[in-house]
């Protein structure tokens, strides 16, 4: 059986694109290296578990999912993530190219603001590892928490994802992680989020049918 | 759990004030007169461990981030006791992931600070007397013992620790991993923890962890590992 191979996207925009909200050190390691290793990592679990399912082994097909879970939502999520951002000089970092969703999330939480506070809420109490997203589950929205780097595939579509392992943010806000999420407001792509809002999980993940 | 925490940790109790000698379990049901954690000293400057762990870092993660689990904690004690007090059990039991982190982020870190020294003051070199004999036992060397450790941490998926263990009944060793804060319990005695959140290496390794997991050897504080085994 033969698997494709996944190669690391591409960013969007250069890597000081974000400063001041996210510094070009952050961006660059995050995107050549970390996610880089999930991409890595994840194509040498797919090619095992190939030879393990040609060979009806199935204790090692068992073994590889966790691997698989970890690098693929790895891969997912930062594939996401990468495109759910944007300089804060582009129109597209402004709330107002989001009409669709920013009616619903009005309507959900009553302003923007309210839903701002609910996902930072949420965001800052993450035990360890792991992301926030906003999500559309059937036709409500959501706010789901995510350990580690547990993709979100049950069914929901993902509108856009926050980052919050330390290395997101570390070399520049330290331990301040409270201000990251404060400023990461400013290079949200709210088109990107548009568009996933009105469209359905194939598009949110043509990203990654791309990378193969 | 918090509350056998309470009573198995010789570092956490030190990190009490007297008053709150108390298990917690004996706070929570009879009493409001609770004890705070504190955030224990140090036992070396923060510039001691370097080259291996930087100074910047040892400030943040003792000044900052373990000050937070002390903070979260005592919080989390505090909103316990209010529960009890109003017959809350609803309120008491979403209490529980708060102390299960916090709590265990606090007991942690103090036993880790104990099991670093700094390099040639109690920091690296190789275990001796019947805690080598054992190591050489459970795991057949102790450069196994350290491969087999590396080879751990570099697969903690998220922010976690990895411990060498003391079954309490059996009396072998073992290593585990923990995921977030998660303490070691119930039948395990821990020996040696190794914090591998990325706080504890980014500002000087990045995400070049291999790295951090091979420095630290040389300054694991022995000694300690020694007498936590011996107990
Ligand atoms: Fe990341
Ligand atoms: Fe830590």
């Amino acid at each position: 059986m033969s698997v494709g191979t996944f190669s690391l996207p591409a960013l969007p925009y250069a890597y000081d694109a974000l400063e001041p909200s996210i510094s070009a050190q952050i961006m660059e390691l995050h995107h050549s290296k970390h996610h880089q290793a999930y991409v890595t990592n994840l194509n040498s679990a797919l090619k095992t578990y190939a030879t393990a399912i040609a060979a009806n082994d199935v204790p090692s097909q068992i073994a590889l999912q966790a691997a698989i879970k970890f690098n693929g939502g790895g891969h997912i999520n930062h594939s996401l993530f990468w495109e759910n951002l944007s300089p804060s000089s582009s129109p597209d970092a402004d709330s107002a190219s989001a009409p669709a969703l920013t009616a619903e999330i009005a309507n959900t939480w009553g302003s923007l603001e309210k839903f701002q506070e609910a996902m930072v809420k949420a965001l800052l109490g993450i035990q360890g590892s792991g992301w926030g997203w906003l999500v559309k589950d059937g036709n409500a929205l959501r706010i789901v928490t995510t350990k580690d780097q547990d993709p979100v595939v049950g069914g929901e579509v993902p509108i856009f994802g926050i980052d919050m392992w330390e290395h997101a943010y570390y070399l520049q806000y330290l331990n301040g992680k409270a201000a990251y999420v404060e400023n990461i407001w400013k290079v949200i792509n709210w088109k990107t989020a548009e568009q996933r809002f009105k469209g359905d999980r194939d598009d949110a993940f043509k990203i990654l049918k791309a990378s193969l | 759990m918090s509350s056998s925490l309470l009573r198995t940790t010789p570092v956490l109790r030190a990190g009490l004030r007297a008053r709150a000698a108390k298990p917690l379990a004996a706070m929570a049901t009879t009493s409001f007169t609770r004890g705070k954690a504190t955030l224990p000293d140090l036992p070396y400057d923060y510039g001691a461990l370097e080259p291996y762990i930087s100074g910047q870092i040892m400030e943040l993660h003792h000044s900052k981030h373990h000050q937070t689990y002390v903070n979260g904690f005592n919080a989390a004690v505090e909103a316990l006791g209010d529960a009890q007090a109003k017959g809350d059990s609803k309120a008491a039991a979403a209490q529980a992931p708060l102390l299960n982190f916090h709590g265990g982020g606090h007991v942690n870190h103090s036993l880790f600070w104990e099991n670093l020294a700094p390099n040639g003051k109690g920091g690296g070199g190789e275990p001796d007397g019947q805690l080598l004999t054992a190591i050489k036992q459970d795991f057949g060397s102790f450069e196994n013992f350290k491969k087999q450790t590396n080879t751990a941490l570099a697969g903690i998926q998220g922010s976690g620790w990895a411990w060498l263990v003391k079954d309490k009944s059996s009396g072998n060793l073992g290593l585990v991993t923990r995921a977030n804060q998660d303490p070691v319990t119930g039948n395990l005695e821990p020996l040696l923890g190794i914090d591998a959140w990325e706080h504890a290496y980014y500002l000087q390794y990045q995400n070049r962890k291999a790295e951090y997991f091979s420095a630290i050897w040389d300054v694991i504080n022995w000694g300690t590992v020694a007498k936590r085994f011996a107990k």
